[in-house]
């Protein structure tokens, strides 16, 4: 049963092949059992009980909800969780219990979605890894996959035990290995630079980043205002439109979303041949860092759906290059910002020191924020001083706009989805991740996700087969500003054609308890 | 209220070293038919004897003063500016915050339509360009009554500008004259308030009150082309009054709705502005006056001392008169703007721009705001004086005490006296009642109705004027009696018994006789003998037939 869709599952709490609570208390001890993957901050137990309770009611009386009645549910850290500790993974945020629910999570709750718990994440969404967490790193579940394992052992050079576990990638790894090890069935990430699309393809899980101003960004705490958007993470793309169908829409708490709605419920229809499309591969995306698996992979795509009759073509997106530069400038600028109201008065995390309101703030900020975002503030600062200002957050702007002219240009052309790989590499271990500052990792692994939303695009990372390793590649789908249906039904179609193995986590649920034991690691507690 | 009533002006805008008047500039509104001559050394410039020691040198006596001022009226609004919260002043401390008001994380600014209309409502008050796109930006600061660390402002392109603003300073050569100034409003621009800091000294602590925190300001920003208190005082009075008509602020000094920083320089006419400091945060119209004046000697004499002015913030101390130097850090910083990325451009439209079906909900309309606005206090003034035929003078007054007008309106609408009897009883008497007892016109005891028909009885000359004052008096004491009814029990009808009235006159005639000039107290002796109920009119005529007999 855990194994299954969200739209299967939900087929067979209607039919009564199993009760929100049997579900809940499945995915509840899945949870104990994968801990040592560090997926939760917060695992809300007794909420998810309770929703499960009433939801059970609910499907007695025949009066479900909605399509994600009693289906649990993950959300990223980052998202403000009514009565449940958000905490952004930062010391910063530790006991910081907010008073309402993010827009997105209350259109889950309202939908009779279970709340499982709260994912973990790099420190405020900064970084591409999931490992930058003051809660540790997130391992991802391909590490203990039968795939991945067999593939090691066939391997001379590899070494035996648990120590070149993987990373999930991030931000969002949380969330990704969440609904990776089958503890819940969908779970929202979050996405400013890639960081649903990243974790999403080291997981082989479906990433969706709708288009800028489709979802409410009410409640998620924010990294970069002018590019987040709530990310949702499934095992289908099915299962992704049926989130964003709950999700979508104009929120009188966001000023930025927008007000023509989208069809809801929002079904896809499934495409029965491609030859009236038009797919774009942007030549600046083949980079020498790009490993060559992925990139023959890119290409057997492209050919996919040639061979199939659409109309592939190559694209320029010229400005491609200057995209991570100009990022920097514009993220750390708006961290330096958005960081400000961390202060240590009102809540989150305050220092001893009390000599004065100045002396307050510095060691409140400087004990509650790690490096990462420490430097990111101080170099955003630097880039808003009234001397910089024309010179870089400007310039950084005009950039920008050249970027998101790159796409309007390719669409106009008559391209309509581009096709992109997603991650220049497939998932990488842990001690193999770290040998690179965090800076840098995001500077990498962030250089085909984060132009998109620069430009506020719908965009989708798709499992498409696993490397040589055993381990999960995905490439990406761009689509046009608020095509997000039409993305999405390109991916279900591509999807259906290259038919992604389900990941064999056998082996893991046996041995897990003899991993729990050699795991100190991991032993951050399991909050209830 | 001690508001002013009108100021002399300044003469000219140079400052003599050796006789800046400061009488001229710092007399305190008094109420209109008071005697008209100032009380001199008034004025904390008078207080101090700033210029007295210094020596004038050639070509150096004349100074001139550039004086510009930035005004944060709060919006009268029920919400605040970008959350639902309430506006209101004096709730018990942190009841009026919202979640984004806390600056929760996660917490996005919802524009407040009401506050945009008043913006734009004030903005064609004073005459402005309404920009149809305009943006917000983000101003950061540190403070501990700033929950985000940033104050959302209009910064690079602010919502109204390149407007002006008409004041009216009493010429002072003829009476009632009153000479109309004019200064160029720079922009207006929509932004929050702060929270509140009280500190407490004595236990080393600071507590924020966060209910005025997010509240809607409009800044409105002045162009330099003031040169003296007074001006600046008459011209923040007038804005004060537009923003009252309009009803977009309440603009109540005492209540922090209107709070002013002044930009204040001294320079040689001719030469290039001087450097300029800010006195921050003054909140009575007389400190305005009082803080400028004070800081332009202060700079002149600093110069003429051979010393240098520095670009600083200073803040005026109500007690001494004086400006003191702030030496804050927050002078020198530098608030990192940027642009406010939750809000998308403001955008306003007018008849020919507005989207056809669009939501009435969802977009503002300048020139349905234009159709809206009230009549404003300069049109309303000319109005009184061409309908009237009052001294312009008085119309001033009749304006710049709230409620005023609205009575003098009510006691015309319901009396047969001459509107210059009405106006000279609702500025002399009704006024100076007022001030003596320092009420306000909500809470006089006397009704329009009641001065209607008090002044009805004066016209139709069944009591004579000292009567009619009488009973003002009477009417005063709030014990609930019409004009008619005091006039019956004290017997203050004018006398019609002509019979009755020649016995007094000669009765009093048996007292003095002979000398013509004498004609004047006897009239006064019959007047006291009749009880002032006597027209004296009427008794002239008889004593000068009886003494001509």
């Amino acid at each position: 049963m855990l194994g299954r869709t969200l739209r299967e599952v939900s087929a067979a709490l209607k039919q009564g092949q199993i009760t929100p609570t049997e579900l809940c208390q499945k995915c509840l001890s899945l949870i104990k059992k994968t801990k040592f993957l560090n997926a939760y901050i917060t695992v809300s137990e007794e909420v998810a009980l309770k929703q499960a309770e009433e939801s059970e009611k609910r499907y007695k009386n025949g009066q479900p909800l909605g399509d994600l009645d009693g289906i649990p549910i993950a959300v990223k850290d980052n998202f403000s969780t009514s009565g449940i500790e958000t905490t952004c993974a930062s010391n910063m945020l530790k006991g910081y219990v907010p008073p309402y629910n993010a827009t997105v999570v209350q259109k889950l709750l309202d939908q009779g979605a279970l709340l499982m718990g709260k994912t973990n994440l790099d420190e405020f969404a900064m970084g591409s890894g999931s490992t930058d967490g003051v809660f540790g790193p997130v391992k991802n579940p391909w590490s203990y996959s039968k795939q991945y394992r067999e593939k090691r052992k066939q391997n001379p050079h590899s070494k035996s035990g648990d120590s070149d576990w993987l990373i999930t990638g991030g931000s969002s790894g949380g969330s990704a290995a969440a609904v990776s090890a089958f503890t819940c069935y969908a779970a929202l990430g979050s996405d400013t630079g890639g960081s649903t699309r990243n974790p999403a393809a080291h997981c082989g899980l479906v990433g969706f980043k709708p288009s800028y101003g489709l979802v409410s960004r009410h409640g998620l705490i924010p990294l970069v205002n002018s590019m987040d958007v709530p990310g949702i993470l499934t095992r289908c793309v099915d299962d992704a439109a049926m989130v964003l169908g709950v999700l979508a829409g104009h929120d009188p708490k966001d000023s930025t979303t927008v007000h023509d709605p989208i069809n809801k419920p929002l079904v896809l229809s499934s495409l029965a041949d491609v030859s009236k499309l038009c797919i774009g591969i942007p030549k600046e995306y083949l980079v020498p860092e790009l490993s060559s698996e992925i990139q023959s992979l890119w290409s057997r795509a492209a050919d996919l759906f040639e061979s199939e009759g659409a109309k592939v073509i190559e694209v320029s997106l010229p400005h491609t290059s200057y995209s991570i530069v100009c990022y920097h400038v514009l993220c750390t600028s708006e961290v330096a910002s958005n960081m400000a109201r961390f202060d240590g008065l009102q809540y989150g995390h305050r220092c001893d020191i009390d000599v004065s309101t100045e002396a307050m703030y510095a060691a409140t900020r400087r004990e509650g924020f790690n490096d990462v975002v420490r430097g990111r503030i101080l170099s955003g600062n630097f880039f808003l001083l009234k001397e910089n200002y024309e010179n870089y957050f400007v310039k950084a702007q005009k950039v920008r706009r050249l970027i998101a002219n790159d796409f309007v240009n390719a669409f106009n052309s008559g391209v309509d989805v581009l096709l992109t790989p997603t991650t220049l590499s497939e998932a990488v271990p842990y001690l193999e991740f770290i040998k690179e500052d965090n800076r840098t990792r995001s500077a990498q692994d962030d250089i085909f996700t984060q132009p998109v939303n620069m430009a506020g695009l719908p965009a989708v990372s798709i499992p498409v087969a696993l490397s040589n390793q055993g381990l999960p590649i995905g490439l990406q789908f761009i689509g046009r500003a608020f095509y997000d249906q039409q993305l999405l039904t390109v991916a279900k179609w591509f999807e259906k054609q290259v038919q992604f193995p389900v990941i064999q986590l056998q082996e893991l649920m046996d041995d897990c308890s003899a991993i729990l034991e050699n795991e100190k690691l991991a032993s951050v507690s399991l909050k209830q | 209220m001690a508001a002013p009533v009108l100021r002399r002006g300044c003469r000219g805008r140079l400052w003599a070293l050796a006789c800046v008047d400061g009488g001229s500039c710092h007399g305190r509104g008094a109420p209109t038919g008071s005697p008209s001559n100032r009380i001199r050394g008034q004025s904390s410039v008078a207080q101090q004897p700033l210029h007295t020691a210094q020596k004038p040198r050639k070509g150096e006596h004349n100074w001139a003063a550039v004086v510009g001022l930035e005004i944060h009226a709060q919006i009268s609004s029920n919400s605040k500016l970008f959350s639902g919260s309430q506006v209101r002043f004096s709730a018990p401390p942190n009841s009026l915050v919202s979640f984004f008001d806390a600056s929760l994380p996660g917490t996005l600014p919802v524009l407040n339509r009401r506050c945009v209309e008043a913006a734009v409502m004030t903005g064609l008050a004073l005459n402005c360009h309404i920009n149809k796109k305009s943006l917000f930006d983000r101003k950061h600061y540190f403070y501990a009554d700033l929950p985000a660390g940033y104050q959302i402002t209009q910064q690079r392109l602010p919502i109204a500008v390149n407007g002006s603003l008409t004041y009216g300073v009493s010429a002072g050569k003829e009476r009632g004259q009153v000479i109309p100034k004019t200064v160029r409003v720079k922009q207006i621009q929509l932004e929050q308030d702060s929270g509140k800091s009280l500190h407490d000294d004595l236990r080393s602590q600071t507590l924020i009150d966060l209910n005025r925190a997010g509240v809607g300001l409009l800044e409105v920003v002045l162009e330099p082309d003031l040169s003296c208190g007074e001006e600046a005082a008459t011209a923040v009075r007038e804005l004060q009054l537009i923003l009252q008509t309009l009803g977009t602020s309440q603009a109540n000094m005492a209540e922090g709705q209107l709070r002013v920083d002044a930009n204040i320089s001294v320079h040689h006419p001719g030469e290039p502005l001087g450097v300029r400091t800010e006195v921050k945060n003054l909140n009575s119209i007389r400190f305005l006056a009082k803080a400028i004046d004070y800081e332009i000697q202060r700079q002149i004499n600093e110069l003429e001392n051979g010393g240098e002015i520095l670009n600083e913030t200073r803040s005026f101390h109500e007690k001494l008169g004086c400006t003191v130097s702030m030496r804050d850090k927050e002078a020198k910083q530098d608030y990192r703007f940027m642009p406010e990325p939750n809000l998308p451009p403001l955008l306003l439209y007018d008849a020919t721009s507005l989207p056809i079906g669009a939501d009435p909900r969802q977009v503002i309309d300048i020139d349905q705001i234009r159709e809206t606005l009230p009549e404003l206090p300069s049109v309303t003034r000319e109005r009184l004086v061409q309908q009237y035929g009052m001294l312009p003078e008085h119309s001033f007054t009749l304006l710049n005490e709230v409620g005023l007008l609205e009575f003098f309106q009510n006691v015309i609408k319901e009396t047969r006296a001459e509107p210059k009897k009405v106006t000279s009883w609702v500025l002399n008497i009704f006024l100076g009642y007022l001030k003596q007892e320092n009420l306000a016109v909500s809470e006089s005891p006397v009704t329009p109705s009641a001065l209607a028909e008090l002044l009805d009885l004066l016209d139709s000359r069944t009591i004579s004027s000292s009567a009619a004052k009488q009973v003002f008096e009477e009417l005063w004491k709030r014990e609930g009696k019409t004009p008619g009814q005091i006039v019956s029990e004290k017997q203050l009808e004018l006398m019609q018994d002509r019979g009755a009235l020649e016995q007094f006159c000669y009765s009093v005639m048996d007292v003095k006789k002979g000398n013509p000039r004498a004609i004047n107290k006897l009239i006064g002796l019959v007047r006291k003998a009749t009880l002032n109920r006597a027209d004296p009119a009427v008794i002239k005529e008889i004593l000068e037939k009886q003494l001509s007999s």
